[in-house]
């Protein structure tokens, strides 16, 4: 599994970091990066989709593989 | 509050300090989600109020249709911020909060990297000791006033320490910020009054640290620039403005709202108490449930949305709260449900005005709860008649009468 912070979307809550801080880190403007690559571990899975679920912005995307967005 | 006529539709004619309303808007926020889910008042100047999630989400990205210069639920009225010495001498705005862009992000730049996780965590063993401090003074009687006794010395501390202002003068604060926010949304008089000994106070703090800097966050602002330029000073009078007003009422709300949900639910009193590994998640829900702040927004040019065109001039409440018990997105949304998992609510706002201290909030609102719960578990309501809330611009209870073994 991959995730991807879309920039132009992120506010700045803070929410993934929180909640999975080992996949994501933030700027000092709050913008969020997904950490490695956006690679996540197996074992990190579950808080990687707890990210992506409480993001208020929507800001946090599935990758595929093949690098194209999944739902 | 001041006697208006009781409300027949909601639909037409929404009251937003309606006393029923301000205790418990969810029926009526559920019933006009169904029925419009826009509704319109004349009342307070006239506003809209919109209730669906994605309403909220769209109106946020609205820019500058929707304009932020004029953010509060009631509009100060165009002559009394006209012939306003103080305002003429310390200015009337608060960026970036009553900014568009262009310039609401440089100045909002300026803000956010004082509030970042990393930069709040210093904060948080002077949290940590107000609040234990706060309990020592009660917890041998039995009894307190959760809200007066506890909750709302939080913020009003913290963020006088934080702007680097002497904490002893909080109770001070906290009688601005209530005279503008609460009492002054329904009476121009006390807001004049109120906005006035802010600005001032301000004005007189951002003068004195100008002449002598000092380590600390007005001197920090006044070192900023902006394209090579100083910031003016009636801009950093207003951000300073912008960090009382904003960060009291609301913080102290979620806090006292939260406080009240556990004296008046044992069941997650208990599970709380017994699960503290749930705060994080707990925290969260309380946040959703019992979302404190509406925003508004100035119409400035003709926008439809769904049945209803606002007009330019129109204020649009961004009713936060309401989007955040919309079950198209929320399970169970009328419920609280201390473990939910998936949990996008939009109580400190969305796009880009999102709440600059939300992360100071939750430290203050963790560090709050915990040591609550660390020193008095077992707790309840004396008197639920007795509780009082605030509603409009901010909502919590302002009262919480409570017992605990001693």
């Amino acid at each position: 599994m991959r995730v991807r912070v879309n920039a132009d979307k992120c506010e700045g809550h803070n929410r993934c970091c929180a909640l999975a801080p080992e996949l994501f880190d933030v700027d000092d403007y709050g913008t969020a990066t997904a950490l490695n690559g956006g690679e996540v571990p197996v074992a990190l899975e579950a808080k990687a989709k707890l990210a992506v679920e409480n993001c208020p912005e929507y800001a946090i995307e599935y990758v595929r593989d093949g690098g194209e967005q999944d739902k | 509050m001041t006697k208006t006529p009781p409300v027949e539709d909601w639909a037409t004619d929404y009251d937003i300090f309606d006393a029923g309303y301000v205790k418990d808007p969810v029926p009526v926020w559920d019933k006009l989600r169904e029925q419009c889910p826009i509704a319109h008042t004349e009342r307070w100047g006239g506003s809209w109020l919109p209730t669906s999630y994605e309403d909220m989400q769209a109106f946020v990205r609205m820019v500058p249709a929707l304009s932020s210069r004029d953010p509060l639920v009631v509009s100060e009225s165009k002559e009394e911020m006209e012939f306003d010495p103080i305002l003429d001498e310390y200015g009337n705005k608060a960026p970036p909060i009553t900014s568009d862009p262009p310039e609401h992000i440089p100045m909002r730049r300026l803000i956010l990297p004082l509030f970042t996780p990393k930069a709040v965590e210093p904060y948080r063993p002077f949290a940590e000791k107000l609040c234990h401090g706060l309990i020592d003074g009660f917890i041998a009687k039995g009894t307190c006033d959760a809200a007066l006794d506890y909750a709302v010395h939080i913020p009003a501390k913290t963020i006088a320490h934080v702007i680097g202002v002497d904490s002893e003068r909080s109770d001070e604060f906290v009688g601005w910020v209530r005279g503008l926010l609460e009492e002054g949304m329904q009476d121009p008089a006390k807001r004049i009054k109120y906005r006035g000994i802010i600005r001032q106070f301000f004005g007189e703090l951002v003068d004195a640290r100008k002449a002598n800097p000092r380590d600390d966050l007005v001197s920090r602002l006044l070192a900023q620039e902006i394209d090579g330029q100083p910031i003016a000073r009636k801009a950093v009078v207003g951000m300073c403005n912008l960090l009382l007003v904003a960060g009291i009422d609301t913080t102290w709300s979620s806090i006292s709202s939260a406080l009240w949900h556990f004296s008046t639910h044992p069941e997650d009193r208990r599970r709380l108490a017994n699960e503290p590994e749930l705060f994080p998640s707990a925290i969260e829900e309380m946040l959703r449930f019992y979302s404190p702040v509406t925003m508004a927004r100035e119409v400035t040019e003709e926008t439809r949305a769904g049945d209803v065109t606002f007009m330019p001039g129109d204020k649009v409440l961004l009713n936060f709260p309401g989007a955040n018990h919309d079950p198209a997105v929320f399970e169970d949304a009328d419920k609280v449900i201390l473990d939910r998992a998936k949990n996008r609510h939009i109580a400190f706002g969305i796009g880009s005005h999102r709440c600059a201290g939300s992360n100071l909030a939750r430290m203050e609102m963790d560090v709050a709860l915990r040591v609550w719960f660390e020193r008095i578990p077992e707790f309840e309501l004396t008197d639920p008649g007795a509780v009082t809330w605030a509603g409009g611009q901010v909502r919590g209870p302002r009262h919480l009468p409570f017992r605990f073994p001693v």
